[in-house]
């Protein structure tokens, strides 16, 4: 049975919004995807494009806006509806089961009314579908045996077997080597050239250019435009994409950055990711005395597998890292503690704090072990409460009490115990990841300043960031991260959104007209 | 489709649960149990004062109640301790059976020892042996991840035959080479005995007063120290433990050696105060190390609060021993802790969640 298609589907979002407690994901979104195109939707982390396939596929029901296939208004309530209706998803994520066989995987969830599981017909099937995309994959292997870019293979073919007419997929490449990418990319052509439509979630610009016939670019939960790829260009995408109506303040600095005088020192720094994948590849950067030194990148790029190499909970798999000029041991976290370093996670309430601890034993994280909150290994409680209260004071933490649990408290308050017991532990080097994310105005300005009272006061600090306005406001200098390379390294001075962006986007400048 | 009321997670957890919970709990679970009773015809007030009366009410009652009451105070100790960090160490019986086998060993090597020297080494060795076989899990699991419900729970079979083997199928050290036709251990010198304190009227065994202490170290060992400290982190958030520099795999072959000893500590109280043998099949009947599960779970992992558990089911036991006969099934004071077990645990999701009337919200809001 060779499947074919019976009809051609526009579907059509008008006006979707989605909130979430505290944030609105969509505002507003107007999307259209005609049938036989590969239409890109563009943005940064947090633009809203995630939710947005997520309202389209029925895992999210928007609280306002209208969802048409062919001018038909309809109403998903599962994922499941939603396929029966030919909308199919490729997530970031692949809902896999590991040990059974492709055929398997692609028919379960199947309604049948045999309670014997018969694959041949379904064997069959799609290998004539796997035949027909170019889409290499044995019906009979077993998930663990396959790489993940063939297991992303096995979830088109899956959408495919049920029938998807449109097809999304969420950052598809991000798992994949540029070889696998391209093949994927033929693959995706070959779909819409059949009259189906593929939905491509990305924020990388070349792929974008590379296989979209249309662009929506996303900012901030908008739509922002929709252009055709033929008319565009990836410095105007790039520009689309970041924004450029936002203005930014350079905020004012006591004490000027010393670059030559390094405390913080990598070279030649390789490290792998949690899945063993190289995340980092030959990273060579300093920091100075008071130097705030910004990486921007896409997250996902390997800052966070960076921030814990430096902070010890990472092994290097080559290459040293050296503060105040002393190489520190390889993956100790005690050890690059104790030579200075002062590491801010980007998950605050479950890595940098114990979010059911108290604030008090959540201040003592990682002083606990030394006089005088202990001694001869007893904790002094009444010291650990008074550090505490004078914490409060000092940083105008709002929380009932010293013994709350710090997941009571609001995102502002959180960040501030965080870095309060990091400022207490007077670190040559401070490592901070996304330090204003999800915070509101106000809590944002306040972090801003105490980052900034660390650098006037010699503190090398190394800001991980996503938020170039942060980045523009904040940074000495600019490194840009992708694909675990830093692929620039810009005074920023000299640094425009448009330039930075590209990087980002895994553009290098010289190649653009420079 | 949707059920007008339902669970919402608790922001805070009042202090009253604390107390309130296993309460209701306990109330739950007589009330399923007068349910069995009726049901097999019998008055369950009547049983329920009997056992009130043969378990508690009287001195002698009491001093009995507190004999039973000795293991389970060990066995809760030793599984609160692990549970704490959340490992689910269910092999606190054969922790036990290994504690048998040490102090046993101590007091028949050092029999002409005077009586403290004796103790302090069946103590000793006891706490050694449950320690060493609890290790062996930590070890697994710290190097292999290896699931501990079920190394520990293996190792308990293995630690049974290995009691077996001892006493019936070996010419031991244990073994008494004197018995005939049904082996038996040798018995210790009196002077191995451990001894009986009198309050008043009411005998405490002095294992009973080793467990009391042992649940004060616990309370200050998990409430005031570094090491507690480090053992709360790891239970509540693994990554911030190794963003601290906590070592985890060292931790959790310490915790389990920890309530491993505190359950062989058991072990070395049922034969220095009771058994004065290695005793392979009275040990095995007696269960002390699943109870142990049960007290840790209604004493919400508390030590201090673990004795106090440990002497109501002890009580229940001794009830069920005295008045075991024709018109009191023996099966009757097993029913009810396994009662009490279910409505605790059901009632422990009271203390995270709270039942709410359905009001009409945002759909998907709930995320």
């Amino acid at each position: 049975m060779v499947d074919y298609i019976d009809s051609k589907l526009t579907v059509t979002m008008k006006g979707i919004v989605k909130r979430f407690p505290g944030v609105v994901a969509n505002d507003g979104v107007d999307f259209e995807a005609r049938a036989g195109e590969v239409h890109a939707l563009l943005g940064e982390n947090g633009a809203g494009k995630s939710t947005l396939s997520n309202v389209l596929t029925g895992l999210y029901r928007p609280d306002e806006g209208t969802i048409s296939l062919n001018d038909e208004v309809v109403h998903f309530d599962s994922p499941r509806e939603a396929l029966e209706r030919g909308i199919g998803m490729v997530h970031q994520h692949f809902r896999l089961v590991n040990s059974f066989t492709v055929a398997e995987n692609i028919i379960l969830g199947e309604q049948s009314k045999n309670i014997m599981m018969d694959t041949s017909a379904a064997i069959e099937r799609i290998s004539a579908l796997a035949t027909q995309y170019s889409i290499a994959v044995d019906p009979n292997a077993r998930i663990w045996q396959l790489s993940v870019g063939e297991q992303q293979r096995v979830e088109i073919l899956k959408a495919l077997y049920h029938g998807a007419k449109i097809l999304i997929l969420d950052e598809p490449t991000a798992v994949l080597t540029p070889q696998e990418a391209d093949a994927l990319f033929v693959v995706l052509r070959s779909m819409v050239a059949e009259g189906r439509t593929v939905i491509f979630i990305s924020h990388k610009l070349d792929e974008v250019m590379a296989v979209a016939d249309r662009i929506t670019v996303l900012r901030a939960g908008k739509t922002v435009s929709t252009i055709e790829c033929a008319t565009t260009t990836t410095r105007d995408l790039a520009r689309l994409m970041v924004g450029r109506d936002v203005v930014f303040d350079r905020v004012v600095r006591t004490n000027q950055a010393e670059p030559d005088n390094i405390v913080l020192q990598l070279s030649n720094i390789d490290a792998n990711d949690d899945r063993g994948r190289q995340a980092l590849t030959s990273i060579f950067l300093t920091v100075g005395k008071s130097e705030i030194v910004a990486i921007a990148g896409v997250a996902g790029n390997g800052q966070r597998e960076l921030a814990e190499v430096i902070g010890g909970m990472r092994n290097a798999t080559r290459g040293t890292v050296a503060v105040n000029n002393e190489v520190i041991p390889n993956g100790r976290v005690r050890k690059s503690m104790s030579a200075g370093v002062s590491h801010v996670p980007e998950d605050r309430l479950h890595t940098g704090l114990v979010a059911d601890h108290s604030v008090e034993d959540n201040l003592i994280l990682k002083s606990y072990r030394r006089a005088p909150i202990s001694k001869f290994s007893i904790l002094r409680r009444n010291v650990i409460r008074d550090q505490a209260t004078d914490v409060i004071e000092k940083y105008d933490v709002k929380t009932p009490g010293t013994t709350t649990p710090v997941r009571l408290l609001s995102g502002g308050n959180v960040q501030k115990i965080l870095l309060a017991r990091e400022f207490n532990s007077s670190p040559s080097v401070m490592v901070i990841s996304s330090p204003t994310r999800g915070l509101d105005v106000g809590a944002i300005e306040n972090v801003r300043k105490r980052l900034v009272e660390a650098a006037d006061s010699g503190v090398g600090v190394l800001l991980i960031s996503e938020d170039l306005e942060e980045i523009f406001a904040l940074a000495d200098r600019i490194l840009v991260m992708y694909e675990g390379t830093i692929v620039g390294n810009i005074a920023a001075h000299d640094a425009t959104r448009e330039s930075i962006g590209l990087l980002m986007g895994g553009i290098a400048i010289h190649q653009e007209n420079n | 489709m949707q059920s007008p009321l339902r669970l919402e997670r608790r922001l805070t957890q009042p202090k009253w649960l604390n107390w309130g919970v296993p309460l209701l709990s306990l109330l739950g679970a007589l009330i399923l149990g007068a349910v069995v009773l009726m049901a097999t015809g019998k008055n369950p007030i009547s049983v329920y004062m009997r056992i009130l009366e043969r378990g508690f009410a009287s001195t002698d009652a009491f001093s009995r109640t507190l004999i039973s009451a000795t293991p389970y105070a060990f066995t809760g100790l030793a599984a609160s301790v692990a549970f704490r960090m959340g490992l689910i160490n269910i092999g606190g019986e054969g922790q036990l059976y290994l504690g048998t086998i040490g102090a046993a060993f101590a007091g028949i090597a050092f029999a002409d020892q005077p009586t403290p020297i004796i103790i302090a080494a069946m103590i000793i060795c006891g706490m050694l042996f449950g320690g060493f076989w609890a290790s062996i899990v930590g070890v697994l699991k710290a190097k292999f991840s290896t699931n501990e419900i079920i190394t520990s729970l293996m190792l308990n079979y293995i630690a049974a035959i290995l009691l077996d083997y001892l006493i019936f199928n070996s010419k031991s050290y244990w073994r008494d080479p004197k018995s005939f036709g049904f082996p038996t251990g040798k018995r210790l010198v009196e002077g191995a005995y451990w001894y009986d304190m009198s309050f008043g009227p009411i005998t405490v065994p002095f294992g009973f007063l080793v467990a009391i202490i042992a649940a004060g170290i616990v309370w200050f060992l998990y409430n005031r120290t570094r090491f507690g400290y480090e053992v709360s982190v790891i239970a509540s958030s693994p990554s911030a433990a190794r963003y601290a520099g906590i070592r985890t795999r060292w931790k959790i072959i310490t915790v389990m050696s920890l309530s491993g000893a505190l359950a062989g500590l058991g072990g070395a109280s049922d034969v220095g105060d009771f058994r004065h043998v290695l005793d392979s099949k009275g040990v095995q009947i007696a269960g002390y190390g699943y109870t142990g599960i049960v007290v840790a779970a209604l004493a919400r992992l508390n030590p201090i609060s673990a004795i106090f558990v440990a002497v109501f089911l002890g009580g229940l036991s001794n009830a069920g021993y005295a008045l075991q006969g024709p018109d009191f099934p023996s099966g009757l004071v097993g029913t009810l802790q396994g009662l009490i077990l279910f409505t605790a645990v059901a009632g422990e999701i009271l203390t995270r969640y709270r039942i709410k009337r359905q009001t009409h919200v945002a759909e998907g809001a709930s995320s």
